[in-house]
C-alpha cells in the first residue's frame, strides 16, 4: 500500500513543472531526491539546482500544492545539499525536451570541471557545434549564453554543475 | 556539541553570511548600470548568487540556534544594526569604479574558493555538504572575476591605472579577511573550520602570481590595520538603510 503510494506521488510530482523551464518536471531535472510517507504525512526531500535558486520557493510551493490535489494534506519539503546536484542528473528524455526548448542541454561531466567549463555547445537549433560562449551568466542562475556561428543564432545552455 | 562550540560556529557562520550578503546587495547596485549589457547580467548573477550562499549559512546558524530557517535570515538581515554586523569592512566599501568593484570581487572569490576547499572537509557535516555545493558555482565566478582582473591589468593605460589605485586601495581590506576570532581556536581544535593562517598563505601565494601577470605591482606597505569585524565604515549604514528601509516601514507585511 504504502510503496504503491510513494510510486503514485512520484508519478504525481513528475507533472510538477520547473518554474523557469515549464517543459520539464522537477523529477526529471533530478531535483526530487526522495519521497516517504508516514501515516497521512508525506516528506519530499529536494535539492536546489543552483544554491541561490529564486525559484526554489515556487518549487516548494507547487509540490505542495499539487499534492494537495491529490488529498495530502500534510506536506512537508525538505531540502538537502547530500549529494550536490549535477546536472548529470537531468534525465535523457529531458535533455531532448530542453533542445526542443530551445536550451541545449548541459555536457555530460562526470565531476569533472575541465569539462564543465569547455566552451563548446552544440546550437539547439541547427545542431552546430561552431558556436561561442558570449557570457557565462544569462537571464537564469542556471544558464549561459552562446552565439551559433553557422545560424547566426544566439541560444542559451543548460550550465554545467 | 557544547554550548561555547555552538556559539562559536554559529557567530562564524552568521560572519561568512553576512559577508556575501553585503558584498552581493553592494553588487547588485550594478543592475542596470554595468559598462555592457552582458556585464550587467553576468554580474547580476553573480551578486544573486552571493546573496544566495549567504542565505544558506544563515539557515545553518538558524539550525545551530534551534531557530526557526524560513524566518531567521529575515529577521537577522532586516533587523539587525550596523553593529550587530560582523562582516569584514572590505565588502561594505562603496562600489567605486569597475576595476575596484572586480577587482574587490576577485579578492574574495579567491579568498571563497580556497576556504570552501577546506570547509568541504568539515567534521561538521551540514557545513561539509553546504560547502561543496557553493563551491561548485564559485567555479564560474573566479572564472569570470580572473578573465577581468586580467584584461583590466593588461589593458590600456587607464584602465591599467585604475586597477593598480583599485589594488593599493583594497590589499589592507583583503589582508583583513585573516584576522581570526580568539574563539575560532575552538572550532579549529574542532576540526570544524580550517585554521585561517593556513588559508592566507594559499591565498597569498595565488592572488600575487595572477596579479603579477596581470602587470599589476604588490602594494608593499600593509602597516594600514583594519579593525576586526565588530567595527565598521559609515558605508556600512548607508548601504544598511537601503536594503532594510521597506522591510522596515511594515514589519508585519507578508509578501
Amino acid at each position: 500500500m504504502t510503496s504503491e503510494a510513494v510510486r503514485q506521488i512520484w508519478q504525481a510530482l513528475d507533472e510538477v513543472k520547473d518554474p523557469e523551464i515549464p517543459v520539464v518536471s522537477l523529477v526529471e531535472m533530478g531535483i526530487v531526491r526522495d519521497v516517504t510517507i508516514n501515516d497521512a504525512c508525506v516528506a519530499v526531500t529536494i535539492t536546489p539546482t543552483f544554491s541561490g535558486c529564486p525559484a526554489l520557493h515556487a518549487m516548494k510551493v507547487d509540490i505542495v500544492e499539487h499534492l494537495h490535489t491529490l488529498g495530502y494534506a500534510n506536506v512537508e519539503i525538505k531540502t538537502t545539499f547530500m549529494p550536490a546536484w549535477s546536472t548529470d542528473w537531468i534525465t535523457e528524455s529531458a535533455r531532448v525536451k530542453l533542445r526542443d526548448f530551445g536550451l541545449a542541454p548541459p555536457p555530460i561531466h562526470r565531476g569533472d570541471v575541465n569539462v564543465m567549463l569547455l566552451e563548446v555547445a552544440t546550437c539547439p537549433y541547427c545542431g552546430s557545434t561552431n558556436t561561442s560562449l558570449r557570457n557565462s551568466f544569462g537571464p537564469t542562475a542556471c544558464r549561459m549564453i552562446y552565439y551559433c556561428n553557422a545560424c547566426n543564432q544566439p541560444f542559451e545552455q543548460f550550465k554545467p554543475l | 556539541m557544547n554550548a561555547n562550540l555552538k556559539q562559536a560556529l554559529t557567530d562564524y557562520l552568521v560572519a561568512m553570511a553576512d559577508d556575501e550578503l553585503i558584498l552581493g546587495h553592494r553588487n547588485s547596485e550594478w543592475c542596470g548600470h554595468a559598462p555592457i549589457l552582458e556585464e550587467d547580467i553576468a554580474f547580476a548573477n553573480i551578486a544573486l548568487d552571493e546573496i544566495g550562499h549567504a542565505i544558506v549559512w544563515y539557515e545553518l546558524a538558524a539550525d545551530l540556534s534551534g531557530e526557526d530557517r524560513d524566518t531567521y535570515a529575515n529577521r537577522v538581515v532586516y533587523f539587525r544594526d550596523a553593529p550587530d554586523y560582523r562582516n569584514t569592512q572590505m565588502v561594505e566599501l562603496p562600489k567605486g569604479d569597475w576595476a575596484f568593484t572586480m577587482l574587490r570581487q576577485y579578492l574574495f572569490d579567491q579568498f571563497e574558493m580556497v576556504r570552501l576547499e577546506k570547509l568541504t572537509q568539515s567534521s561538521y557535516a551540514s557545513l561539509a555538504e553546504a560547502a561543496a555545493k557553493i563551491r561548485t558555482e564559485e567555479i564560474y565566478h573566479l572564472r569570470h572575476t580572473r578573465a577581468w582582473v586580467r584584461r583590466l591589468g593588461l589593458g590600456t593605460d587607464e584602465s591599467h591605472r585604475r586597477m593598480q589605485a583599485a589594488l593599493n586601495d583594497l590589499w589592507p581590506y583583503a589582508l583583513a579577511l585573516f584576522e581570526a576570532s580568539t574563539r575560532e581556536t575552538l572550532l579549529i581544535q574542532a576540526s570544524y573550520i580550517p585554521d585561517i593562517s593556513i588559508l592566507k598563505t594559499a591565498w597569498q601565494v595565488q592572488v600575487t602570481t595572477y596579479l603579477q601577470e596581470a602587470a599589476l605591482t604588490m602594494p608593499t606597505n600593509s602597516s594600514h590595520a583594519i579593525p576586526p569585524r565588530t567595527h565598521h565604515t559609515e558605508h556600512l549604514g548607508g548601504l544598511l538603510s537601503d536594503l532594510q528601509q521597506v522591510a522596515r516601514l511594515d514589519p508585519m507585511a507578508k509578501w
